[in-house]
């Protein structure tokens, strides 16, 4: 790989890098011997660490030398002070020493009733309009036979099977398919791609690993609700989708349901290969605990996602829904290899309360006629920043190549702020870009104008907000728009008027 | 339909209105005259309830109820309709999601049937017509980049879709040609019966040629300061406000 055809999340990074207070590196010595038989690794971060977890997982060699080789890319960083400081958030120190990198996925206390709930939890669900069924799954409530999400499940997983798609926790995929793993992981977002892709690849425990095989449109929309065996989230996840030739699948990630966590840092991983004509569609809602209203708690998600469009006429769709994390950090890509490869990024972020979400994508055109489409949405309310930020890359070769560029921004109140930051880098003369971005406000004078009509604040609020939205909701799966749309209104209910 | 009694409003702590006393019968005309700066605007933010305008003393009766206490959408949903002198511009929101969403709140709060888009659809595009609205304009984003006499119909056509029984209309003829200006003044007289009342709210009588009003007041300094019929705003044209000083 030349530096040329691939990219880096500290492209970004405009040298403004200052002072990291905690070193990584100091804590080496507090090294231990580890237990195989326990369940949970001790705090802190070293390599005996990553050999502990490449262990439990019974990995192959050259993957704990992988994950090795980024734990020293890693410490490296963290000794040069190279922690990206370039995004437009605000945050203490990460102790990366304070945090336990493994333990074993342990079964959530069961409750017989939906009356043992937090009735504010409840109170949410209902807004959101979350079938009882899935309220109780949610919540960790014991699920009646007929709605068992873990039969559902199998039933995909055999209809799956069928037509030869592998769908699996990654884990599983490194013990089945190795050569597909070692094949592709990596080669979409190296560990030495930025600090957080590092730490990812030094210390992931789990994640989702899927595969189309040529000719295949998948049947359904893959979500990650079906994935058994992995109802906890990961701190460190790592997902793989590989669409062979002329294969397509629809990806969806996350669900509109608060999700609370009691890890402070989450830094996934997300790398999507397309081959000669496939396509990979892929839709996440986030809403992860965004923190109390003083701005404390909430997740940090520090997120690498990037999509290679390797194959000619191929293509890479990412949607995202971004409602939840007192900080996101995310900025889903696609390298367009292929000829005639395409690359999309519809995006909606709301920060309210004490939120930051700095995000937005790289569309990199290295092949001809190459195109891509960024639609970027953000909203921001009470004292939420968000910020956009985007590269469109047009390299020397790619001849033809064409992108268009919407970046909006929604201010609700008057002391949040939104920001944009588009970068654009044109190499050559055949090429053709628009960029297009407006910044509105939702004023008083506005809601009084629905409110003469007879529409009450609430509904006027929320015809504006999916007004502004809609061109990224079309491109959701119907359900997960369904669920957008309430969760946008459920979230800005109380922070407006 | 509308009693306002001895009204006093003020707005950002400033006092507009000083005792405003007017009484609209059902099927009436009222046209409110007076120079820039007088309080007419106010005098109908006030009467719809617009946030920050607030009644410091006096009361307006809608059909014998006190409105003064009710949320803007409140007294809309009793029919209370104010076309505004500067619509609003709602990017990103169609013009007919817009009117649906305020007829179904309206016929909600009435217990009457609300519509679903091909229902609605057929009302709007016959009120449309009866109105000759361009079709276009419904499907485009709420007033966002209407031509200033497209914006003045358009609110005529919210005004005939919503079909309120008080019909407030501030300055329907500011910033337009004449040709437009009868074309708005159609839809007005269009929209006249026997049960509806129209307050018009101007500072020419230009629009009181093709809208005839059964009274003109003269509003100054906040308040009516001299009610007539329609030979009063003639006067004022002639004369202009000066005379009432």
């Amino acid at each position: 790989m030349t530096t040329k055809n691939s990219i880096s999340e500290s492209e970004f990074d405009d040298g403004t890098n200052v002072e990291v207070k905690d070193s990584i590196a100091k804590s080496y010595q507090y090294g231990f011997v580890t237990d195989i038989e326990s369940e949970t690794a001790p705090k802190g971060l070293n390599e005996d660490i990553i050999r502990f977890i490449s262990n439990k997982k019974n990995e192959p060699d050259w993957l704990l030398e992988w994950r090795l080789k980024a734990y020293n890319h890693f410490l490296q960083l963290v000794e040069n002070e190279n922690i990206p400081e370039w995004a437009n958030i605000n945050h203490d120190p990460i102790d990366f020493q304070d945090m336990y990198y493994y333990s074993e996925p342990k079964p959530k206390k069961e409750l017989q009733s939906l009356d043992e709930v937090d009735p504010e939890l409840l109170a949410t669900y209902e807004k959101l309009g979350i079938p009882i069924a899935e309220q109780k799954k949610l919540a960790g409530v014991a699920v009646d036979a007929i709605f068992d999400s873990v039969s559902i499940a199998t039933t995909f997983k055999e209809e799956l099977s069928k037509y030869g798609v592998v769908f699996c926790p990654l884990s599983e995929a490194v013990q089945k398919y190795p050569d597909l793993v070692q094949k592709y992981m990596g080669s979409v977002v190296p560990y030495s791609d930025n600090f957080y892709s590092a730490l990812n690849s030094a210390v992931f425990s789990e994640g989702s690993f899927c595969y189309i095989p040529k000719g295949v449109r998948c049947p359904f929309e893959l979500t990650t609700y079906f994935r058994i065996n992995t109802q906890e989230t990961g701190q460190f996840e790592r997902t793989l989708i590989i669409a062979e030739d002329d294969s397509y699948v629809s990806y969806l990630e996350g669900c509109s349901a608060p999700m609370f966590d009691t890890n402070q840092l989450h830094a996934a991983v997300v790398e999507l290969v397309t081959l000669n004509n496939a396509e990979i569609k892929y839709s996440t809602i986030q809403n992860w605990y965004p923190g109390d209203e003083n701005g404390k708690g909430g997740i940090y998600n520090f997120v690498t996602k990037r999509g290679r469009c390797i194959g000619d006429n191929s293509k890479i769709s990412w949607t995202q829904v971004e409602t939840g994390s007192a900080i996101t950090w995310k900025y889903p890509s696609v390298i367009l290899q292929g000829d005639n490869s395409v690359g999309e990024f519809y995006s909606v972020a709301l920060t309210k309360g004490h939120q930051q979400a700095d995000t937005g994508t790289k569309m990199i055109h290295l092949g001809n006629n190459t195109r891509s489409t960024i639609i970027s949405k953000t909203i921001s309310a009470d004292k939420g920043v968000g910020t956009y930020r985007g590269l469109v890359r047009i390299n020397p070769k790619a001849e033809n190549a064409w992108n268009f560029t919407q970046c909006d921004s929604l201010l609700i109140g008057d002391q949040c702020a939104a920001h944009t930051a588009p970068y654009v880098e044109v190499k050559n003369n055949t090429s053709h870009l628009e960029h297009e971005a407006f910044t509105s406000k939702v004023s008083e004078d506005q809601l009084f104008y629905c409110n003469q009509r007879g529409i009450s604040s609430e509904d006027a609020h929320s015809l504006i907000i999916n007004g502004f939205c809609k061109e990224v909701f079309t491109q959701l799966p119907l359900e997960f728009a369904v669920e957008a749309t309430r969760l946008l209104e459920a979230n800005l209910e109380g922070a407006v008027g | 339909m509308l009693e306002v009694k001895d009204l006093y409003s003020t707005v950002s702590g400033k006092t507009i209105l000083n005792g405003v006393n007017l009484s609209i019968k059902p099927g009436e005309v009222h046209a409110i005259m007076g120079p820039n700066g007088s309080g007419k605007s106010t005098l109908s933010y006030t009467l719809a309830g617009k946030p920050n305008y607030i009644v410091d003393s006096g009361d307006i009766l809608f059909e014998d109820q006190s409105i003064i206490e009710m949320l803007p959408e409140t007294r809309a949903q009793l029919g209370i309709f104010l076309s505004f002198q500067h619509p609003l511009e709602i990017a990103g929101v169609r013009m007919d999601q817009f009117m649906r969403s305020a007829y179904n709140s309206i016929q909600k709060q009435n217990n009457n049937e609300e519509l679903d888009v091909l229902k609605f659809n057929r009302l709007l595009k016959s009120k449309s017509e009866e109105l000759n609205v361009d079709s276009d304009l419904i499907q485009r984003f709420v007033n966002h980049g209407f031509s200033g006499g497209e914006r003045k119909k358009n609110e005529i056509l919210q005004m005939a879709v919503l079909d309120p029984k008080l019909m407030i209309l501030d300055e329907p003829d500011s910033g337009l040609d004449i040709d437009a200006v009868r074309s708005v003044a159609d839809g007005i007289n269009k929209l006249r019966s026997e049960s509806k009342s129209t307050v018009i709210i101007t500072h020419y009588q230009r629009i009181l040629n093709y809208v005839i009003p059964d009274y003109v007041h003269i509003f100054m300094d906040g308040k009516i300061i001299q009610s007539g019929d329609k030979t009063l705003a003639l006067q004022v044209e002639e004369k202009g406000y000066e005379i009432f000083n």
